[in-house]
């Protein structure tokens, strides 16, 4: 229903012959004959369509809203939480193995290699995953039917 | 007055009806009764909001469609369309965490995430699922997404325990960063208020102004730290659909 109402006045460029009268609100039953609801649903379609390209400029929350600092945390969080966990890792196995320091020191430099990683990820990738891919785009023929 | 109230101590856990059985402490806290309170609050704002089911809707439906949107939209970008089945529990981590941030907003509650414990808790049960739908969706075939595509084999010894710490260390960056955040923004409110109350009414303007801003900033941070945690989640959903 909201996107409707955002994607009907502004865009609906192909769509104006009939619909115009409606864009006030959906009170519509004045019409002699209502849109119907399959013309309802191409005209969403159609406007859906064209919608990725401003998704990723104006989006509620796009992404991009925090700032130096909360990027600067992020990236400290990522190195910590990897370095400690490979300082665990090795410190369990040393205990299992005996082998004190040694798998200790080894994947303590492991851990620190992971926190590049997570960092160098973090940052090439959309602006988020720790993922190999950036986020699947979306492919024309299953666009978001029946959300 | 200073010395007796520590910054620090909003965060204590009081019971409030002991509990304990076969020497578990099972008490319900002040921080289960939020999260009780988040969940109804959650729950009622949602079916009151929906409700009506308006061509038009009111002020309550266009909140709980706004919400629905947001985060319908947010799996479908990051996802795709089998992010579909996976809106329930992705809705339902970004509800609690949202109300749990925003319940810590008001003066004299209490921010359950703040916690690291439960932060873990749902970063943990995160983890272990994603990991889970990998080995359900791929079988063996997941143990791939440990070796970097194209790697030489002679160099795999030293790539794949760099890629499992990298894997382990999700739930730890994710539960900390909601986690840190909240304790530090909440510590930060209460130690510029003890600014204002030991400088008076000469000096404690300059910190009370400020305190009005962090204020606004920290309401950011509640909405921004559950985005991130929903999308990051959205995102290692993602991974474990399609492995590289």
């Amino acid at each position: 229903m909201a996107s409707m109402r955002i994607a009907g006045p502004s865009r609906g460029k192909h769509a104006v012959n009939r619909a115009a009268p409606a864009e006030g609100g959906p009170a519509i039953s004045d019409d002699k004959q209502e849109p119907s609801l399959e013309e309802l649903s191409a005209r969403l379609r159609a406007a859906r369509e064209r919608q990725p390209d401003d998704d990723k400029t104006g989006g509620f929350g796009g992404g991009r809203r925090e700032g130096g600092i909360g990027l600067a945390f992020r990236m400290g969080v990522e190195i910590v939480a990897a370095v400690g966990i490979g300082f665990g890792i090795g410190w369990l196995l040393d205990e299992w193995l005996g082998t004190r320091p040694w798998l200790m020191v080894v994947f303590f430099f492991f851990g620190a290699a992971a926190g590049m990683l997570n960092v160098f990820r973090t940052m090439s990738g959309i602006g988020h995953g720790v993922g190999y891919k950036p986020a699947e785009r979306r492919k024309p023929e299953d666009d978001g039917r029946d959300r | 007055m200073a010395e007796k109230h520590s910054p620090l101590e909003q965060f204590t856990i009081k019971p409030l009806v002991e509990i304990d059985i076969g020497g578990l402490d099972l008490s319900f806290t002040n921080s289960s009764a939020m999260m009780v309170i988040a969940v109804l609050l959650a729950g009622m704002m949602l079916t009151l909001g929906t409700r009506g089911r308006a061509l038009v809707p009111g002020r309550l439906q266009s909140v709980a469609e706004l919400l629905y949107e947001f985060i319908a939209n947010l799996i479908r970008d990051t996802v795709g369309s089998e992010g579909r089945k996976y809106f329930p529990i992705v809705f339902t981590l970004f509800m609690f965490i949202l109300f749990g941030n925003m319940l810590g907003m008001i003066p004299y509650s209490f921010t359950f995430t703040s916690h690291i414990i439960v932060t873990f808790g749902m970063a943990i049960v995160v983890f272990l699922a994603v990991t889970v739908l990998g080995f359900v969706k791929h079988g063996a075939h997941f143990f791939s997404f440990f070796v970097p595509p194209g790697a030489p084999i002679a160099l795999w010894p030293l790539l794949i325990p760099i890629e499992i710490i990298s894997y382990l260390s999700r739930p730890v960056s994710l539960s900390v960063r909601l986690f840190a955040n909240m304790l530090a923004g909440h510590t930060l409110l209460k130690v510029f208020a003890g600014f204002v109350v030991s400088l008076g009414l000469v000096g404690g303007w300059l910190p009370l102004s400020f305190i009005v801003a962090l204020t606004g900033l920290e309401l950011l941070i509640a909405f921004l730290q559950a985005y991130v945690f929903t999308i990051l989640t959205c995102l290692y959903i993602n991974d474990a659909l399609h492995l590289h």
